[in-house]
């Protein structure tokens, strides 16, 4: 029986004290122990960010690869291999900045990954630059004019079609921890974009100001996650209410079906045999 | 035959600006086949050749449109060729648009030919018969032959977004990948390409990507990404006249520098460049070697006019097809390692590589510097330690390198240098020099990097005169050797039209350039 000791990291941690990564990494492994997942099971795959760092302070496989392309490494892998579960991690700089290109197509094509997103609307590992997800007029370095329109990323999945899309809260693990599972038990890509406090850059977002304005979708009567439309309208809600939950859900053709060489088994675990072109030969004959 | 003519031996005219543009361009005792019933040309002495072109296809089967498969006739009648060849290669062309497709092309050819052999003036020369036997031998690009090479190889997945001239590797994989278990994925853009490649091959498929020069800027980034975690990746850049869009359609050899530096930081790879079709396929198989042995990514450097020149050579013997996948844990001995480490300091710089998911080993990869177990790191000693592990794998990888052809001739004046595809113009030129009483040697380099130091000074330190033959403005492969070796090279012959060299065009530049 897999426990939370065996996801216990092996190296110390290195994020700042009251950090919302801390609480993030103690829902995901409350997850995986839930759903019985070993850690060689697990493949985790990120960019770079205080977030991102997450697959070093616990247990797995990890390929830890360049900011805001976890998601082309995670499809590569998870193409070649897909009896691994691929767990893709960024900040919200990787997801929505340097990466949103690549989150776009893979929204698209519905690789079966489950992508975190911690999402605490300013730059941390760089201290304190304004994100893509940072409120207009956010005043940084980088921004001493202020920070422009912020960049919906629940709108822009809605947009993409995604076939699973979520929005949690590091403040309250629990619900998270379901989040993260629903995620991880759908067929399909899975965006899960996570509310985090920043202690050090972001005194604005803080975990006050998030906690008084998060409420739950299912507690919402009459909230139905297969609705667009009302998906839709939930994902403009941003200011003295902001809505957390299962958003939207829909069963999409997966993109690994789609690929006759993974039909038999994965593609890692085919063998290697020259002998077997022959036949392409001939046909340059 | 090895290398493009300048010169031609019979100009098919289906217009008058083909006869303005190319008409020069014919041997003292070459033909021109125009159609003088649809356009007006001055036909000026026994060259010029009028064949109804247009009548003969009406005639037989209504359809003017038609009239350039009369002239593939008439060629064949003037070459003095069998009709039955040339009807075999309609039947074969033809097959998959039905029988009254291949009939119609082969009845307006026949009248081409009846025509031509009827009026025309048999072509002498030696193109009067086709190549004996074909049987076992194949007929293919170099883009072909590198898409055969890295399935044979091995090769499982491949990512790419279209650029030519490398489209067609992507394309062929796609096709025939639904068959042999190839998953082929059409990207984004190339940055995804590269960082796909980089996540298949660490989780233990070999992986490759293949562009041109501006697709390859993108990649560049993932390229030390591989270089970092130690992931095997083989690139195929296929060269293009730039910068930037250049000359998209045409070809160039200006990316040599940029592959031997492309990507940040130090890491080792290797450079192959091969001369032809037949080496670009085992230069694939090879790349998937070296980049598993040494757990690095491997480049193979080719151009437009390698990748899209047709050639024949002997098939490939499947049998002698070596696959080496390197320091690859087994399943028990990954299963067996509770606390695995990647990055294992050894003297080759090597670590036994387990792949996640294979057993009990997790196996931890991160761009950060990082410890033997993978773990991101900051302090100065174990950053030295792993960049020196990472390079001593260069070391290996130099005693990989086959050495560059030499072809030497008692008391010749002169050494032709390339690198690449110039190899059959730099032949031919050679060839034809003798012909006229000019023995030259030739030094042909397809395996770049690690340079073969010493087998290149080893020639230059005897050889009179060295000239390097460069498809690029810059002397690429000059400066490299001034830079390997400190051998100065005597002159050069630089080309960066677009255009691959002909035989004519070196032995004519040697002649007033050097």
């Amino acid at each position: 029986m897999v426990t939370v000791k065996d996801y216990a990291a092996s190296i110390p941690v290195a994020w700042c004290p009251g950090c919302g990564n801390f609480a993030i990494l103690q829902a995901l492994k409350k997850t995986l122990v839930d759903i019985s997942l070993e850690p060689n099971q697990i493949l985790f795959v990120s960019g770079i960010g205080q977030g991102p760092k997450l697959p070093h302070y616990t247990q797995g496989n990890v390929f830890n690869g360049l900011h805001g392309r976890s998601l082309p490494a995670a499809t590569g892998a998870r193409i070649a291999n897909h009896e691994l579960v691929v767990i893709s991690i960024d900040g919200d700089g990787g997801a929505y900045g340097e990466g949103i290109g690549h989150l776009l197509a893979a929204m698209r094509r519905n690789i079966n990954i489950t992508y975190l997103v911690h999402n605490n609307q300013v730059y941390g590992l760089t201290k304190g630059q304004a994100s893509p997800t940072s409120d207009l007029g956010f005043v940084t370095k980088t921004t001493p004019l202020g920070a422009s329109q912020p960049l919906n990323p629940i709108t822009l999945a809605l947009a993409s079609d995604i076939s699973f899309l979520a929005r949690g809260f590091a403040g309250d693990i629990e619900h998270l921890s379901k989040l993260l599972r629903m995620g991880i038990e759908h067929r399909g890509f899975a965006l899960v974009d996570i509310l985090q406090p920043c202690v050090s850059f972001n005194h604005q977002n803080t975990f006050q100001w998030y906690k008084q304005r998060v409420y739950k979708l299912e507690e919402e009567k009459g909230y139905d996650p297969s609705d667009k439309l009302a998906a839709f309208e939930t994902a403009q809600e941003w200011g003295d209410r902001i809505p957390i939950g299962l958003i939207y859900r829909k069963a999409r053709p997966v993109y690994e079906d789609q690929l006759p060489a993974l039909k038999v088994m994965p593609l890692v675990k085919h063998n290697i045999n020259p002998l077997k072109y022959e036949a392409l030969l001939d046909e340059f004959e | 035959m090895l290398a493009l003519s300048e010169k031609l031996d019979i100009l098919v005219a289906l217009n008058n600006e083909t006869i303005d543009l190319h008409a020069g361009e014919l041997k003292g005792d070459g033909i021109i086949i125009y159609d003088g019933e649809q356009a007006k040309v001055e036909a000026k002495g026994s060259k010029y050749f009028n064949v109804p072109l247009a009548r003969l296809a009406k005639d037989t089967v209504q359809n003017k449109l038609m009239a350039n498969t009369v002239a593939a006739g008439a060629v064949i009648g003037l070459a003095g060729c069998d009709f039955d060849f040339l009807a075999t290669v309609l039947k074969q062309e033809f097959a998959r648009h039905g029988e009254k497709v291949v009939k119609e092309n082969v009845v307006t050819a026949k009248a081409g030919f009846d025509f031509a052999r009827e009026h025309g003036k048999r072509k002498s020369g030696k193109i009067t018969q086709p190549l004996s036997e074909s049987k076992g031998r194949l007929l293919l690009n170099g883009n072909e032959a590198i898409a055969l090479g890295a399935m044979v190889g091995g090769c499982k997945f491949i990512a790419g977004y279209p650029m030519t001239p490398a489209s067609s590797i992507m394309e062929y994989m796609a096709d025939k990948g639904r068959q042999y278990g190839v998953a082929a994925v059409h990207v984004e853009d190339e940055i995804a390409a590269m960082n796909m490649a980089v996540g298949a091959a660490y989780t233990g498929v070999r992986a490759m990507v293949a562009t041109s020069g501006g697709g390859f800027c993108l990649m560049v980034e993932g390229l030390a990404l591989a270089g970092m975690t130690e992931t095997p990746v083989v690139a195929v850049l296929g060269q293009r006249p730039g910068p930037a869009t250049g000359l998209p359609t045409r070809t160039e050899q200006a990316e040599l520098w940029f592959a031997l530096h492309s990507g940040h930081g130090e890491f080792p790879r290797a450079v192959l460049a091969p001369a032809t079709a037949e080496e670009a396929f085992h230069a694939m198989i090879k790349a998937f070697n070296l980049a598993e042995k040494y757990q690095t990514p491997v480049i193979v450097l080719t151009d437009h006019h390698l990748a899209t020149s047709y050639t024949t050579v002997d098939r490939f013997d499947l049998k002698q097809v070596k696959v080496d996948r390197g320091e690859l844990l087994s399943n028990e001995e990954a299963d067996s390692i509770t606390d695995y480490k990647r990055y294992v300091v050894t003297s080759s710089g090597i670590s036994p590589r387990a792949l996640p998911g294979q057993g009990k080993a997790l196996v931890v990869s991160d761009s950060d510097e990082h410890d033997e177990a993978g773990h991101m790191i900051e302090d100065a000693e174990t950053r030295n330690q792993q960049n020196r592990k990472r390079l001593r794998k260069q070391n290996g990888l130099r005693k990989e390198i086959t050495k560059p052809k030499l072809h030497e001739v008692p008391g010749a004046e002169l050494t032709l240098m390339g690198w690449g595809s110039t190899y059959g113009a730099i032949k031919e030129a050679a060839a034809l020099l003798k012909k006229d009483g000019m023995a030259v040697n030739t030094l042909h380099l397809s395996e770049i990097w690690p340079f073969p130091a010493e087998a290149v000074s080893s020639v230059l330190n005897k050889v009179k005169k060295s000239i390097a033959i460069e498809g690029n403005a810059t002397a690429q492969l000059a400066g490299l050797i001034r830079h390997e070796t400190g051998h100065k090279v005597d002159a050069t012959i630089l080309k960066y039209d677009g255009r691959p060299f002909s035989p004519e065009e070196i032995v004519g530049r040697l002649r007033k350039e050097v």
